[in-house]
């Protein structure tokens, strides 16, 4: 196989080879590491969150502390983790899987990556700035937001700078893709994790931008007098809402297409079977992204829209519900009459199938206007995103981890300890966040500290599940790490059914790779 | 399933921890007739989903277990099926629609407020509501009752378990007639807040500068109790609603009642106090409308909320009109009390805060003096 | 060593990192600004020469690159993709600003002047009920919050002089373009010499447009939801236009240094490509924030 690498194969040492890095496998590993660092330091604060409402009562953290507490959680296991460990993934795996030598733009590759530690840097100061950090929710809705302390400007340059970082990864991905392609691979030929990141780098650019005019607005209204959300000045609060969420809407498909990508590799993999439905697959994803455009204001049912917009975007956003189910399905006929095998990458892929599938149907509730006048603003829908971002998004790349690590250190990780850890994994998570399902219905609000009585029960189940969670992703640290020093050699098609590009070069993968471009074969083309 | 029985068991095994009655597990049918639509149509769509999620997932399931590989099976070339995708495609879509409909029909009669009989406004404070009767010109002001606050302050040492409306009482329940169709709009002062008692089927935000409205008919007579619903800082989870439905002759007793208390509270400017009244009713006061941001001892929250202990203006001779105005009109962030607390109540506060916590001036303010101030600014 | 089959993947570079770190002191000297911080100027300035600095290393290692021959067909496309898609994220940066116009003018103005069903009754009837919706909005619902100001800019005067000088600078860098592709490298200097003055005049005149609108009209950034739109959109477009006349001017030292091919000369179309973006902004601008 070592046709397609070059035997020449010499990785820069040292410090530099890192810092100044132009080489995707190592930029990818970087976006890796940093994703699972924040994963942790954004768990970390979530396990505050949880400590907090274990009880009734104020135990730990005052209501201030714990309003910036949800706030910076959510924001760095969104920008901090998921997103990053999608662009690691994708930096990693597309050259690979698309026989390119590289990104088309390694050093701007560089610098997508390097933003991302002084951008939270800059985040994670804003904690302990005069005031406390920001507090008023990661949607930051105004006036409120505007009474951020000495934080204020430091979240908003924050955003703007992890912004410019996601939308130059967008740009390589796209340029990567419909540029470096071997000769031979037609898009309808790419691998599903490949077009899912396609589509994926379009909302990046054309969300992005947007988020960073939005909280360019807040800016210039808390400090340059401007009344873009002050209706004394003819502005409007919701304005804001309505700008934040064309952004935020199509946000959370960027964290969910990707993990829609990899779904469509492992489960074909373990299914020994091709992937059902391909082109389906790829409109579907097409039509996710084009009308996650035009459902933003379903965040907003409540703010008190006129009639007619309350009706579209309800209709718009059950639409969304046929293209995701038509995703759901094929991944179902997929698995039909395969052979399957149920290693761990499988497991969290079924894993994700149920779970993703129960956060969507909550997410259908939610999109009904009338009834999310109830659910709004309650813990079903703090159940209904960690169902879809935790075991959906999180899931997924657990599984794109254990499904990619033989390829990338070279060995096999422990089977055994990693089934261990799914089903803690993912026992925990449902004991974790099924109760706030009950919670939200019996009219517990969101982003409270401290709550009425009623309510005590079930966030003690809650909080255990959230320890026990968080202690099992220890145990996926220890695994990693394991594989990387060593273990079992992996083949360099690690996986029996495995399809695509990737596993036709060397595990571990050597530094570089399709220097020139492969001569594909029909074979190789499989999906 | 082997996912769903594991969640299932797990919360099984904690069981015992209460009572099985306790336990909310769903949404309130409520009181009104919109809010048992709203359960209707939730309970359709949770029944619906269910069904999906059995066929779905049962599909899946059975091929788990029938078509691995340990049994040897030999995997299957296929890899599309138009007609099968149009029907999986189809399917949805006309379940979507099923739904749409009552969902519109609803919506349609939710936002219908014409004929009412009773237009209430709601407005958020910072964190507080104020209620216009408007057609009965009165106004009442509601804050999270005493008890509550000094139990939820950080390490209180007091037990929340012991009150069953732990953060769900305040100090002023409005009163709401039933059987009467009641127009309640909301809006807010600061930030933006949302006005939410589950048992009339909804909630609106309160977006300052702008008005929303709603409606509600109440079938029963009863307590009915809310939170605010939407962040809106430190004190979010501080700010419950509680709505008191009574037949209608009842309500204009109350509003008579409310009305005579109000007009009495208007004229406190003659009375005096002794200092140790004016200290005990200061404490409550302060407690009740202070405490939320300048806390109980009087520190403040650094960069926040400035410490009232200490401060220069509660201590200088020369500033006591400025503390007293402070009170009544606020200053940026710090809301002003003029409207909600009386004369003898802001005197009372005053003093309270210049003696407090080693503030020692001996100051004494009586109801005359925040009087005059108010009508020297 | 230059082949042209391969694709041409730098060594390791330290401009990435160093632009991070630019970035990074730039925004933490903004930040310090905000709070009053005595030093935030050092920061700033400290932030912005790096941020320069990294510019000139990056772009003259990118230039050296190409000159020598190291550049394929398919790395040209890759930096034209780039370029293009930085722009479309430019585009929706403004269409955050144009969604915020729009909005005031369709939704927030007339409901707070009590147009609209449902609760936008009540707005008007208990909140503002002396304001009357108007665009543009001279006397806002509270106007002692803020500045009011005296007239608006009329389109028909430097504005549509400026639509001009912007409109004749998207034709002049085409016709550069054509005399750079016919290798008629007088005529090139020529027109792209144009194309700069023509941009820097257009400066000239909204910094003009603004002494007045502020000295004379009294418009400010506090004069409502007009000022801040205005202000908002016409500044974005008037800094990018600052940047891209400077782009363009560098472009002007280079082809006078003989940079450029007949062939090859991504770098003089990225910036064309970029200046006709901001002329295109300057349309809308035109349209929907001083004509309608
Ligand atoms: C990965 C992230 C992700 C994903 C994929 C989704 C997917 C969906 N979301 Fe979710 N959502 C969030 C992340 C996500 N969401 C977050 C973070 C918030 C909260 C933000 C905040 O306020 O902080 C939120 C909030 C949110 C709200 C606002 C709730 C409120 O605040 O009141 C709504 C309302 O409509 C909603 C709807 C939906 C819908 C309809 C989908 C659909 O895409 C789901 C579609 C999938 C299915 C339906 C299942 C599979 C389909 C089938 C098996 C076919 C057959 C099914 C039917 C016919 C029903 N979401
Ligand atoms: C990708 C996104 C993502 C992910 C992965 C998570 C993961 C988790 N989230 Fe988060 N969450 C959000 C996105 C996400 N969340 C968003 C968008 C909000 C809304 C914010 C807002 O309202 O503005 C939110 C809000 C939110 C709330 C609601 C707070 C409130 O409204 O008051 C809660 C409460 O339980 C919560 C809990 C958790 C928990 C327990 C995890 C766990 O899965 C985390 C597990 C990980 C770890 C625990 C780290 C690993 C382990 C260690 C650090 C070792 C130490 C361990 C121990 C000591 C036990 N989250
Ligand atoms: C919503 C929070 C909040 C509540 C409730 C509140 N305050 Fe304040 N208070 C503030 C803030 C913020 C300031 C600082 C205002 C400024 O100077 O910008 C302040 C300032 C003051 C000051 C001036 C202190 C100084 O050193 O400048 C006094 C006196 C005061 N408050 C008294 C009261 C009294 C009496 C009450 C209750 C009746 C009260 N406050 C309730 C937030 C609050
Ligand atoms: Cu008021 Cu939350
Ligand atoms: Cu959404």
């Amino acid at each position: 196989m070592s046709t397609l690498a070059h035997d020449h194969d010499h990785a820069p040492s040292g410090l530099k080879r890192w810092i100044y890095s132009t080489n995707h496998k190592d930029i990818g590993t970087l976006y890796l590491i940093f994703a699972l660092t924040m994963f942790f330091v954004g768990g970390a604060m979530a396990m505050i969150i949880r400590a907090e409402l274990f009880q009734p009562g104020l135990q730990f953290v005052d209501p201030q502390f714990y309003n910036s507490m949800v706030t910076v959680h959510a924001l760095i296991m969104i920008f901090g983790a998921v997103m990053p460990a999608g662009v690691g993934l994708a930096n990693w795996m597309i050259p690979l899987m698309i026989g390119a030598p590289d990104m088309a733009l390694p050093r701007m590759n560089n610098m997508s990556f390097w933003i991302l530690p002084f951008g939270f840097a800059l985040l994670i100061s804003t904690l302990f700035m005069e005031g406390g950090g920001p507090a008023g929710g990661w949607t930051m809705y105004p006036p409120l937001v505007l009474q951020t302390g000495d934080a204020f400007p430091f979240l908003i340059f924050a955003i703007h700078f992890l912004g410019i970082s996601s939308i130059m990864g967008a740009i390589n991905i796209i340029a990567t893709v419909f540029n470096m392609r071997a000769p031979g691979m037609s898009l309808m030929q790419m691998p599903l994790f490949v077009w899912t990141w396609v589509i994926t780098s379009f909302l990046l650019i054309a969300a992005l931008p947007v988020l960073a005019g939005a909280v360019t607005m807040l800016l210039t209204d808390k400090y340059f007098g401007t009344s873009f959300f002050d209706a004394a000045g003819g502005g409007d609060p919701v304005m804001f809402q309505h700008i934040f969420w064309f952004f935020g809407h199509p946000e959370v498909y960027i964290l969910a297409l990707p993990a829609f990508g990899i779904i469509s590799q492992v489960i074909p993999a373990f299914s020994r079977k091709p992937l059902f439905g391909y082109a389906s697959m790829v409109y579907a994803t097409a039509s996710i992204a084009i009308l996650s455009f035009v459902v933003w204001a379903h965040h907003m049912f409540t703010v008190g829209m006129p009639l007619k917009g309350e009706l579209f975007f309800m209709y718009a956003t059950m639409l969304i519900a046929v293209p995701t189910g038509v995703k759901v399905f094929n991944w179902m006929a997929t698995m039909w009459r395969g052979a399957m095998t149920f290693e761990t990458p499988m497991l969290f892929a079924i894993a994700f199938v149920i779970l993703f599938t129960i956060g969507g149907f909550s997410g259908l509730m939610l999109g009904m206007a009338p009834v999310d006048f109830q659910y709004h603003d309650t813990y079903f829908v703090v159940a209904h995103f960690h169902y879809v971002l935790l075991t959906g998004a999180v899931f997924a790349l657990m599984s794109a981890v254990y499904y990619w690590l033989p390829k990338w250190t070279g060995y096999m990780y422990d089977e055994k300890l990693g089934k261990i850890h799914f089903w803690l994994s993912t026992i925990a998570a449902n004991v974790l966040f099924f109760p706030q399902h009950f919670l939200g219905l019996a009219g517990m609000p969101r982003r409270i500290p401290d709550y009425n009585i009623q309510f005590a029960d079930f966030n003690m189940i809650s909080s255990i599940g959230g320890f026990a969670y968080g202690l099992t992703q220890l145990l996926f640290v220890y695994i990693v790490i394991k594989c990387a020093l060593g273990g079992k050699k992996a083949k360099d098609k690690a996986w029996e059914g495995a399809r695509g590009l990737e596993w036709y070069v060397p595990s571990p993968a050597p530094h570089h790779t399709f220097e020139t471009p492969p001569k594909l074969t029909k074979q190789m083309l499989e999906m | 399933m082997k996912t769903f029985f594991i969640k299932f068991l797990s919360i099984l095994a904690l069981f015992p921890l209460t009572a099985f009655a306790e336990w909310g597990l769903n949404m309130r049918e409520g009181v009104t007739q919109i809010s048992q639509r709203v359960y209707d149509l939730h309970m359709l769509t949770l029944w619906v989903v269910t069904v999906i999620g059995i066929v779905v997932f049962g599909i899946m399931f059975w091929s788990i277990f029938h078509h691995r590989k340990s049994k040897g099976v030999k995997p299957a070339k296929f890899s599309h099926s138009t007609t099968v995708e149009v029907i999986w495609t189809a399917i949805p879509l006309a379940i979507i629609i099923a739904l749409a409909v009552p969902a519109t029909k609803l919506l349609i009669d939710m936002e219908d407020t014409s004929g009412s009989q009773i237009t209430v406004k709601a407005t958020g404070y910072q964190w507080k509501w104020k209620y216009d009767y408007i057609d009965d010109d009165l106004t009442i002001f509601s804050v999270l009752d005493t008890k509550s606050t000094e139990v939820s302050q950080l390490n209180s040492g007091l037990n929340p378990m012991e009150n069953e409306n732990y953060l769900l009482d305040v100090d002023e329940p409005i009163v709401l007639p039933t059987n009467t169709k009641i127009r309640i709009l909301t809006t807010a002062q600061d930030v933006i807040h949302a006005w939410w008692v589950p048992d009339l089927g909804w909630k609106r935000d309160a977006i300052p500068g702008f008005i929303n409205d709603n409606w509600a008919v109440i079938d029963k007579p009863g307590t009915y109790r809310g939170q605010c619903a939407e962040i809106c800082g430190k004190g979010h989870g501080y700010m419950p609603i509680v709505v008191k439905a009574v037949p209608m002759d009842e309500y204009r007793i109350w509003v008579a009642e409310k009305k005579q208390e109000a007009e009495a509270k208007k004229n406190t400017a003659d009375m005096v106090l002794t200092m140790e009244e004016l200290m005990t009713k200061g404490e409550a006061v302060y407690k009740a409308q202070c405490l939320a941001c300048h806390q109980a001892n009087g520190e403040g929250v650094p960069g926040v909320f400035p410490a009232l202990a200490g401060s220069a203006v509660a201590i200088e001779p020369d500033q006591r009109l400025g503390h007293i105005h402070r009170i009544i009109y606020g200053k940026n962030l710090m809301p002003a009390f003029g409207e909600q607390l009386s004369d003898v109540d802001i005197a009372a506060v005053t003093t309270y805060e210049r003696n407090a916590w080693g503030n020692d001036t001996g100051d004494i303010v009586q109801a005359k003096e925040v009087s005059e101030a108010r009508n020297k600014k | 060593m230059a082949s042209k089959d391969i694709y041409y993947v730098p060594h390791s570079s330290k401009w990435p990192l160093v632009g991070s770190l630019a970035l990074f002191t730039t925004f933490i000297g903004g930040g310090m600004l905000f709070n009053d911080n005595p030093n935030a100027n050092y920061v700033l300035l400290i932030g912005a020469a790096a941020v320069v600095y990294m510019f000139v290393g990056w772009f003259n290692d990118v230039i050296n690159e190409s000159t020598s021959g190291k550049y394929s067909k398919q790395v040209d496309t890759s930096f034209r993709m780039g370029m293009g898609w930085f722009i479309f994220s430019e585009v929706m940066f403004f269409a955050a600003f144009f969604g915020a116009l729009f909005y005031a003018r369709m939704f927030s103005i007339p409901w707070l002047g009590g147009e609209g069903h449902g609760g936008h009754n009540g707005t008007h009837q208990f909140l503002w009920d002396s304001f009357q919706a108007s665009w543009p909005l001279s006397v806002m619902p509270d106007p002692s919050k803020f500045t009011e100001y005296k007239d608006v800019i009329p389109a028909w005067g430097i504005p549509a002089l400026n639509t001009a000088l912007l409109l004749a600078s998207g034709v002049t860098v085409t016709l550069a373009h054509w005399a750079l592709k016919a290798g008629n490298r007088q005529k090139l200097v020529l027109w792209l010499f144009l194309t700069v003055a023509l941009g820097f005049i257009f400066v000239y005149f909204q910094v003009e447009e603004y002494a007045h609108a502020m000295n004379d009209l009294n418009i400010t950034l506090n004069s409502g939801i007009y000022g801040s739109t205005f202000y908002m959109l016409t500044g974005f477009h008037g800094f990018h236009v600052t940047m891209g006349a400077v782009m363009l001017l560098v472009i002007l030292l280079r082809c006078l240094k003989g940079h450029f091919t007949k062939k090859d000369h991504f770098a003089f179309e990225a910036v064309a490509w970029y200046w006709h973006f901001v002329d295109v902004v300057w349309l809308g601008l035109f349209i929907f924030v001083y004509w309608i």
